[in-house]
Parts: structure tokens; C-alpha cells; sequence
């Protein structure tokens, strides 16, 4: 079976590229191509800056549960080469960013869903990394969560970050967009700029395309 | 050489973090000890076989087994809301995040042998005094080779059913050369032979040690790509 075909694109500096595609359309996999987690058969993916440039959310936290939230961030910015004399610094403005300052001593387990969560999130952002590559990053989230992590990825946004998301939810991610692919049994059957396109249209065109080829 | 041995204290340290926080693995493993120790104890009979005979053995089993425990546990820390995932995507190198295993791997059955010795002095009386510095650079030795090949299998069987059964099944036949090794060594010191006596045995697990070392470090990265 091919989990990924045909697939070929290019971002720049400040350019966020939502995937939106059913269970099983190969997004996942795409992502973990690009965070070097899966090796191609055939093809290239290249990130630069490497591993090290590239902040990654997949469907689990990574996170040690009986380890703090503040012991969780110190060893992945030792693993990401944060200088140690600014690791404990760069831990605190993200967790105050996330929201999750009043918890960094708290062991992961003893967190709810959407705190473990904002935790990951603060997890691929510690060595404050070039690209993210976001695998479902909304799961979990409560309304003003994701209202706040919305901002977040805007900010980063700004601040000249390649950001790639991948969720099957159109609602979700639309708006920070530059660019839209709408992927289906590993390939992308639509790839292009945002535009001026909001949400509904975006969701009526998904559904049109997706619908064309038989799901 | 520097930054990849940073990099793999730093996941060894992470480990013993862990295993301090939980103490679920040495806990059970220093009990096993107690428990095997306890039951060759009683389940000997002095007068038909010299407790001199049996000891080198039973100390080496116990050893090994309680080894196990601690190799099973390694990447089971890892698949804990898929941090090992977390951790291939990372600039850690597998060589590192090898190396960092078979470090905490190391201390680990360092705690469970320092455990474990005084109480196999205790239960079966052999005259481990005179030898001691010699028996400490034995049980090294033996060790880091068992060690080395087990915290491979144990990345290489993490993601199957019955990992921990697999792990046992596959690792017990590359044990067998430091353990008869270990064996022989530790039964001619308890029986007061010199030390040069043992030479061609040193050698093999110092030549094990060398060369499982070696092996696991170029493998390991095969066992956790995807």
C-alpha cells in the first residue's frame, strides 16, 4: 500500500500549509516524512536546519508522566541543544505563554487532557524551533485553549515560522493558513494558496473534491 | 565524542529520574534477588554438594535474571505517551540515546549487585573477603557485555506482543559466553586460585565486552527505525 504519492511543495519563511484529509489520507505520514521520523522509499523531504530547526506535535504528548511539566522541558531543551545557562528561562516564558505556569511543578500525570496538552505544545515550541510540523494540535483543547494557541501559531506566524498542520477538521486551522492542500489516499488533490477563501468555502471545495474522487 | 556522551547522560539521567520517582523496577528487582537467593538457600542440601561448588552459580542466575528486569524496563519508559517517538525526532543521535540507555542500564544492575552480593555472603557464607577487589572488576566486567546486548534486545522487542517473554527467549543464548565466563572466574576465586589462572576467561569477557559493545552501538540504530 502507498501512504504517500506524488506529493511535491516548496514553503517559505512565514508560510503556514493546512492539510485537511480523512482518516487514513496519508497526513500523519507526511508529517512524519518531514520530521524525518519515516524514511521514503523513493523522494526527499528536506527541512532546513534538520531535526534540530523542526518543533514536532504528533498524537501523543511525548512527555514523561512522572516527571514535572518544568523537568519535561529542561530535558528536551537539553536534547535540543538549548545553551544550559538559558534552558530554565526559556522553560518559564513558554509554559507562561501556554498558560501553564501555575502547573510546572505538577508531575505530567497528575495533569487534565487539554493542561497535558498545552504541555506538549510547550514541548516543541522549547528550543523555539524554525518549522512545526502539527499532527491534530487542537485534540484536547478547550474553546479558549485553542483560541489562545490560534494566536499563538499567528504570532509565530509573524515572526517568520514555517508552520505545516495536519487535521481532518476544516473548522480548524483554516484561518491561519497561507496555503491549503486537501490530501486523499496519500496524494494531494488540491494544493494552493488560501487566498481570500474563508472557512465555508474552504469546507464547500473539501467536500466537492474529496467527494469527486470517492473519498 | 563530547556532545554525544552529553546527550546520552542526559537520557540517562533522565531514566534514573524516572526509576527514583517510581522505584517499580529496582523495588521488584531487589526483591527478585532476595526471593532466588532465599529459595537456592533452602532448596540446597549441603551435605551432597559443597556450598563452594554451588555458589558461583547460583550468584551469577540471580544476577542475570534480575539483570532482565532491569533491560525490560529501558524502552518500556519510552512508549509512556510515545516518548520514543519524541525522542527519533529529536537531534539525539541513536548512538546517544543508545548509549544513554546501556549507562542507566549499567547503574541500575550496579544497585541490584551491590544489593545482592552482601546478601549472597550472608545466605551461603563463602569467603568473598580476601577476593572482593577481584570479584568487583569480575562482575564489571560480565556485566557491561550482558548489559550491552540486552539493552539492544530490548529496543528491538518493544513494540512486539510478549515483549518482555521475547526478551528472555532471544537474550539467554548470546548470555551464555560472559556467563559461563563469569562463572568460572568467580568459582576459582571462592576456591582461593590466583587470579592468572583465570586469564584465558578474562579474556574472552573482556573480548565479549569489547566486541558486543561495538556491535550493539552499530545496530542499535536499525532497531528503532521506522
Amino acid at each position: 500500500m502507498v501512504a504517500l504519492d506524488d506529493v511535491t511543495f516548496t514553503l517559505d519563511a512565514g508560510q503556514t500549509l493546512a492539510v485537511f484529509g480523512p482518516n487514513g489520507a496519508g497526513k500523519t505520514t507526511l508529517l512524519k516524512v518531514l520530521a524525518g521520523l519515516i524514511r521514503p522509499d523513493a523522494g526527499r523531504a528536506t527541512v532546513a536546519g534538520g531535526r534540530g530547526a523542526i518543533g514536532w506535535i504528533g498524537h501523543q504528548s511525548h512527555l514523561y508522566g512522572h516527571l514535572t511539566v518544568r523537568e519535561n522541558l529542561l530535558f528536551w531543551a537539553a536534547l535540543y541543544r538549548v545553551p544550559a545557562a538559558t534552558r530554565a528561562r526559556r522553560a518559564d516564558a513558554v509554559m507562561r505563554r501556554l498558560g501553564i505556569a501555575e502547573h510546572a511543578e505538577r508531575a505530567v500525570c497528575a495533569l487534565s487532557r487539554g493542561l497535558a496538552q498545552r504541555a506538549a505544545i510547550a514541548r516543541a515550541l522549547i528550543h523555539e524551533p524554525r518549522v512545526l510540523l502539527l499532527d491534530e494540535p487542537f485534540t484536547g483543547l478547550d474553546l479558549a485553549a485553542a483560541a489562545g494557541f490560534r494566536t499563538l501559531l499567528a504570532q509565530l506566524r509573524g515572526a517568520g515560522r514555517v508552520v505545516v498542520l495536519a487535521t481532518h477538521n476544516v473548522d480548524e486551522g483554516v484561518e491561519l493558513a497561507t496555503d491549503v492542500a486537501f490530501q486523499r489516499r496519500g496524494r494531494f488533490v488540491h494544493f494552493a494558496p488560501r487566498g481570500g477563501r474563508g472557512p465555508a468555502q474552504i469546507a464547500d471545495e473539501y467536500r466537492r473534491a474529496l467527494g469527486a474522487g470517492g473519498g | 565524542m563530547g556532545d554525544w556522551l552529553s546527550q546520552a547522560w542526559t537520557v540517562a539521567r533522565k531514566d534514573l529520574l524516572l526509576e527514583f520517582r517510581t522505584r517499580t523496577a529496582i523495588v521488584s528487582a531487589l526483591v527478585f534477588t532476595a526471593l532466588v537467593l532465599t529459595v537456592f538457600n533452602f532448596g540446597r542440601d549441603p551435605t551432597a554438594v559443597p556450598t563452594i561448588d554451588l555458589a558461583p552459580t547460583i550468584l551469577w542466575v540471580t544476577f542475570t535474571f534480575a539483570a532482565m528486569l532491569a533491560m525490560n524496563r529501558a524502552f518500556q519508559l519510552e512508549l509512556e505517551n510515545d516518548a520514543l517517538e519524541g525522542l527519533l525526532a529529536s537531534p539525539l543521535s541513536r548512538t546517544s540515546l543508545y548509549w544513554g540507555k546501556l549507562l542507566a542500564n549499567l547503574v541500575f544492575v550496579a544497585v541490584v549487585e551491590v544489593v545482592g552480593l552482601p546478601l549472597f555472603v550472608l545466605f551461603f557464607d563463602v569467603p568473598v573477603a580476601p577476593v572482593l577487589g577481584p570479584l568487583i572488576a569480575v562482575i564489571a566486567l560480565a556485566t557491561v557485555g550482558f548489559v550491552a546486548v540486552g539493552t539492544l534486545f530490548s529496543a528491538l522487542v518493544i513494540r512486539t506482543r510478549f515483549a518482555e517473554l521475547l526478551l528472555v527467549v532471544l537474550l539467554l543464548p548470546f548470555l551464555l559466553p560472559p556467563l559461563i565466563g563469569a562463572v568460572q572466574v568467580t568459582a576459582r576465586l571462592l576456591g582461593g586460585r590466583p587470579l592468572s589462572e583465570s586469564a584465558g576467561w578474562l579474556r574472552l569477557l573482556a573480548a565479549y565486552d569489547i566486541a558486543f559493545v561495538t556491535l550493539a552501538t552499530l545496530l542499535f540504530p536499525f532497531t528503532v527505525e521506522e
